[in-house]
């Protein structure tokens, strides 16, 4: 059972763009702008100009409907869309075009690795809204003289994620947010990898204060770091005997603190009032037939993969946890022995692939393939299965013209032997450091043996000869 | 009944410059507004559906099909500064 000594209590709020629709939310400007100049894919309807008319993106809904079906949440019968007031450049209109007390999907759940094991927060609503534009400081937002402004991202369907302040950790917050990615991965209604895809703003309190809002944060780890100083600092104000009080504040990624932002806008006051331009939505209809096209979630995944392969709990999860390995596994493991396919995939692989800061596109099916297929046929070593990955990774080619280059056949077990017996005469210190009891002298005559073979020998069949010899004598 | 700090505050969120004479002008409007609303409240709404939208209607859709967008440059054209493709704004904070 995790105590939670602070009373820690985290929600967040996560912006989830849309950006695999073709056209935005209420207009038909495409959502291709991200490289793009500012301003170029804009119209009436996203610029605010006056009399222009928002429509509702039909396939935004759809896409709406699946997360909502996805995090377990109920479609409402009756769903409309509201003005949310307020004045900031990213808003062309003065309001924002959003959901208030008739949110399209609510009370659902995701389950992630808690502190002490699964866990559930709870989704209070995942609800539809408009992107508003990109703001560019000059310099800091508190010291910039002017504002620019691009609205190519008015517009873009935002999908706004609500939890319940069911997260105990910042540890837990950057799983929620890990589990969340994937599962909209899975669902193919989002590219993660664009700029602004997902944003989160997050809610913090700590037994015996109020609440503080973080905003910009922009990215997993950011959320991390900014609720770990969040939680020193609201410490800091209590131990002091001072009070924490309910305010926004603003995330400075460089300097890794949050700064609070003193606005006068502080007292939100948002005036909601139903959107006079869009109808309300009937659509719960539609959710059994959308749930029926709903893809396997990671979860399921996950529990399919022990069961169909027989693979170890880790190795599942790993292997789900981004969509793209998911694939990459299934398709090894049809091939090859599936317990084989998932060490090297997850343990190996993966390992080098994050070492390097590269995704599973670096790497081809086929070569890790022939590298199971030369393991199995005992033509190489573990170690220089390893070797050939790393070298893939780092200068390309393909393994069977590694293996050559390198030399990374296996020698036969009888030059494994003599290399052996030559290690154990040339090094009677080590030997005896042996037999008086360390251990560790073993390593360095299982060095000795892979330094004669050119590490072709199999460290475990060396060390097994090793030992033969040593304890005979 | 509406004072003189709501006022301000309701300019303020409207972001309208009140004189005083403003003022002084628009809260007996106001209030005769609210009054009107107090007498509506009066109606006996027992078993009524309440009313989310003036408009008989629902679920209006459009295909998620691309229009031809505005030119920067005709995006940019009712902006009173503008740079570098961008709209230039005064700070905010």
């Amino acid at each position: 059972m995790y105590e939670n000594p602070d009373g820690v209590m985290i929600g967040l709020e996560v912006h989830v763009q849309l950006n695999r629709l073709k056209t935005k939310v209420f207009c038909g400007c495409t959502t291709d702008y991200h490289s793009d100049p500012p301003n170029s894919h804009v119209c009436p309807v996203c610029l605010g100009l006056p009399g222009s008319l928002p429509v509702i993106n039909k396939k935004a809904v759809e896409a709406a409907i699946k997360v909502g079906l996805a995090l377990n949440c109920t479609v409402e019968e009756h769903t409309q869309f509201y003005r949310k007031n307020y004045y900031y450049p990213d808003l062309p209109k003065g309001f924002q075009i959003t959901q208030y007390d008739f949110p399209i999907s609510s009370g659902g759940y995701i389950t992630i690795e808690g502190e002490d094991g699964e866990h559930r927060v709870g989704i209070t609503r995942a609800h539809m809204e408009e992107d508003p534009g990109r703001l560019v400081h000059e310099g800091t937002i508190d010291k910039s003289k002017y504002t620019l402004i691009d609205y190519n991202r008015s517009g873009m369907a935002l999908l706004e994620v609500v939890s319940e302040p069911d997260m105990r950790s910042p540890k837990e917050a950057r799983r929620y947010l890990d589990k969340l990615r994937n599962i909209l991965e899975y669902l193919d209604i989002f590219d993660g990898d664009l700029e602004g895809a997902l944003r989160v703003d997050a809610n913090i309190s700590i037994k015996g204060g109020q609440r503080a809002e973080i905003k910009n944060i922009s990215s997993h780890k950011g959320a991390e770091r900014a609720l770990l100083f969040e939680i020193v600092r609201q410490k800091n104000v209590l131990r002091r005997g001072g009070v924490v009080v309910q305010e926004t504040r603003h995330f400075d990624e460089a300097r890794e603190i949050t700064l609070s932002m003193r606005s006068k806008e502080e007292a939100h006051d948002y005036r909601y009032f139903p959107e006079p331009d869009l109808v309300p939505l009937k659509i719960s209809g539609w959710a059994p037939a959308i749930k029926a096209t709903l893809p396997e979630l990671p979860d399921a995944r996950r529990l399919r993969f022990v069961e169909q392969y027989g693979i170890m709990d880790d190795h599942a999860k790993a292997l789900t946890s981004e969509l793209k390995f998911a694939i990459f596994y299934e398709d090894v493991a049809k091939k090859v022995d599936p317990k084989m396919a998932a060490v090297w995939v997850c343990d190996v692989l993966k390992g080098e692939l994050n070492y390097r800061n590269l995704t599973i596109e670096a790497f081809k099916k086929e070569h890790i393939l022939s590298v199971i297929d030369l393991l199995l046929n005992k033509k190489i070593t573990e170690d220089g299965a390893v070797d050939i990955i790393r070298t893939l990774l780092d200068k390309g080619g393909s393994p069977f013209e590694i293996v050559k280059e390198k030399g990374l056949l296996k020698v036969e077990g009888d030059i494994v032997s003599t290399a052996a017996e030559e290690a154990i005469k040339e090094n009677p210190r080590a030997v005896a450091d042996y037999r008086a009891g360390k251990e560790k002298a073993l390593n360095s005559l299982v060095g000795a043996v892979m330094k004669k073979t050119k590490g072709r020998a199999d460290a475990r069949t060396a060390r097994e000869m090793l030992l033969d010899r040593l304890d005979k004598s | 009944m509406i004072g003189k700090k709501d006022l301000e505050h309701i300019g303020w969120l409207a972001r309208l410059e009140l004189s005083e004479e403003d003022k002084e002008k628009y809260a007996p409007k106001l209030n005769s507004i609210l009054d009107y609303f107090g007498e509506i409240d009066k109606a006996d709404t027992e078993g009524v559906e309440p009313l989310y939208h003036v408009l008989p209607m629902s679920n209006v859709f459009r295909e998620d099909v691309p229009i031809k967008s505005l030119t920067q440059e005709e995006a940019l054209s009712n902006a009173p500064k503008n740079q570098d493709g961008f709209i230039k704004a005064p700070r905010m904070m």
